[in-house]
């Protein structure tokens, strides 16, 4: 589309340019290229930060009016950047760099609403709370949480895993006996692994039987780093 | 219906949008007519076809609540020629981007929409005729005269300092 633009431009310009004999001066070709792009930098230009701030007030506006359905920001972790994307139910997506944020946030335009919005005023309480996780000083979430994104059995799972305490591990045949499906071991591993709240829901204190740790949506040296600082000891 | 998450949409047309405001309604509703845009733009946001041209979009609701905007300002009686017939200031050094899109703010209604929806936005004649109205042959006109009087507006001020862009090399 905007190299279509650009084309549509340069031939326009020359049209202009070529409509009236007095029009082709190389003012005008100089004029013309500066209202395209901004001949900078502008000694009066603050446009940066006059962004930033209509942004802020677009954020507040949007929000009064319920328009913003999804709110996200992106937090600096012990395990890398972090999106957390909220709705007016509660939180509904935490995303680590590798999944890419980009497409994070693509994929829920799609499911979910495309009415996405930056707003790190709408989604402040969370990254409160994952600071004072990561900072040693919480232990458990205290957030309403979207579930919309998971169901069925996997929802089943994801309701399940806030209930092993911070610093336990549950095998993935305990998961599936305490959902009601023992033999449902490897559908539990699906679970965990399209968990979309991954910390705030712990999937990452659901390990193999003889300890090692499994697969984790955020790697695995994530989720190594998580248990241990959590005190569980996890085997590799 | 598109699926680009919104917030793609203001990093993307966020700064035309807003030298776009700044030419239509002047440096100081510049700032109401970027959010009044803006939030126009997130509450029809779910109506918009895919295959929509989102650039002709904003510039529809941009022309829109501009219009609503100068009205606005007519019924507050603020003197519209504070904006409008200010000329730019002369100054020695070259002339920015403010001065500029002051010059555009000056020119008569369909000009100044002409010149700023084809020439700062980069629509074809055909696109802003859809917006201002009339045929693409006076919306072709009105970009072109529009061009003429800011020259003559500007003249003295592009003779001693060009309008060069950086890339183009500083200095000359």
């Amino acid at each position: 589309m905007t190299e279509h633009e650009k084309t549509e431009h340069e031939t326009t310009v020359d049209d202009v340019a070529g409509t009236t004999a007095d029009d082709t001066t190389e003012a005008d070709a100089a004029l013309v290229a500066a209202l395209r792009a901004p001949a900078s930098p502008d000694p009066d230009g603050d446009d940066p930060a006059r962004l930033a701030a209509l942004h802020a007030r677009l954020e507040r506006a949007a929000a009064a009016e319920g328009l913003d359905e999804i709110a996200y920001r992106e937090i600096d972790s012990p395990y890398g950047s972090l999106l957390l994307a909220a709705t007016a139910a509660g939180l509904v997506r935490v995303a680590f760099a590798i999944e890419d944020h980009e497409r994070v946030l693509a994929t829920l335009a799609e499911k979910v609403s495309p009415r996405i919005l930056r707003s790190p005023a709408r989604t402040g309480h969370v990254a409160r709370q994952l600071d004072e996780y990561f900072a040693g000083r919480r232990r458990s979430f205290d957030l309403p949480l979207d579930l919309r994104l998971t169901a069925g059995f996997r929802r089943s799972v994801v309701e399940h895993l806030p209930h092993i305490p911070f610093g336990r591990t549950e095998s993935y045949a305990e998961v599936a006996t305490a959902t009601g499906s023992p033999k449902a071991v490897r559908a539990v591993g699906t679970a965990c692994a399209t968990n979309p709240l991954p910390i705030v829901v712990p999937c990452h204190r659901v390990v193999r039987t003889d300890g090692t740790i499994g697969q984790y949506l955020g790697g695995t040296e994530a989720k190594l780093a998580l248990l241990e600082f959590e005190g569980a000891r996890p085997r590799r | 219906m598109t699926t680009e998450p919104f917030e793609v949409i203001v990093q993307r047309h966020g700064p035309t949008v807003l030298r776009v405001c700044r030419a239509l309604v002047g440096g100081d509703d510049a700032d109401d007519a970027w959010s009044e845009t803006f939030l126009s733009a997130l509450r029809g946001y779910d109506e918009l076809p895919g295959d929509a041209n989102v650039e002709a979009w904003l510039v529809t609701i941009a022309h829109r609540r501009s219009i609503d905007l100068i009205r606005a300002r007519a019924r507050r009686a603020v003197p519209a020629e504070e904006i409008a017939d200010r000329p730019a200031p002369a100054r020695s050094g070259p002339l920015g981007d403010l001065d500029l899109l002051r010059a555009v703010a000056a020119l008569p209604d369909r000009q100044r929409q002409a010149v700023a929806y084809h020439h700062l936005v980069g629509l074809p004649h055909e696109e802003v005729a859809r917006v201002i109205g009339g045929t693409p042959a006076a919306a072709r006109k009105a970009a072109s005269d529009g061009v003429k009087a800011l020259r003559e507006r500007l003249g003295a001020a592009t003779q001693t300092a060009p309008l060069t862009r950086t890339t183009d090399g500083e200095g000359r």
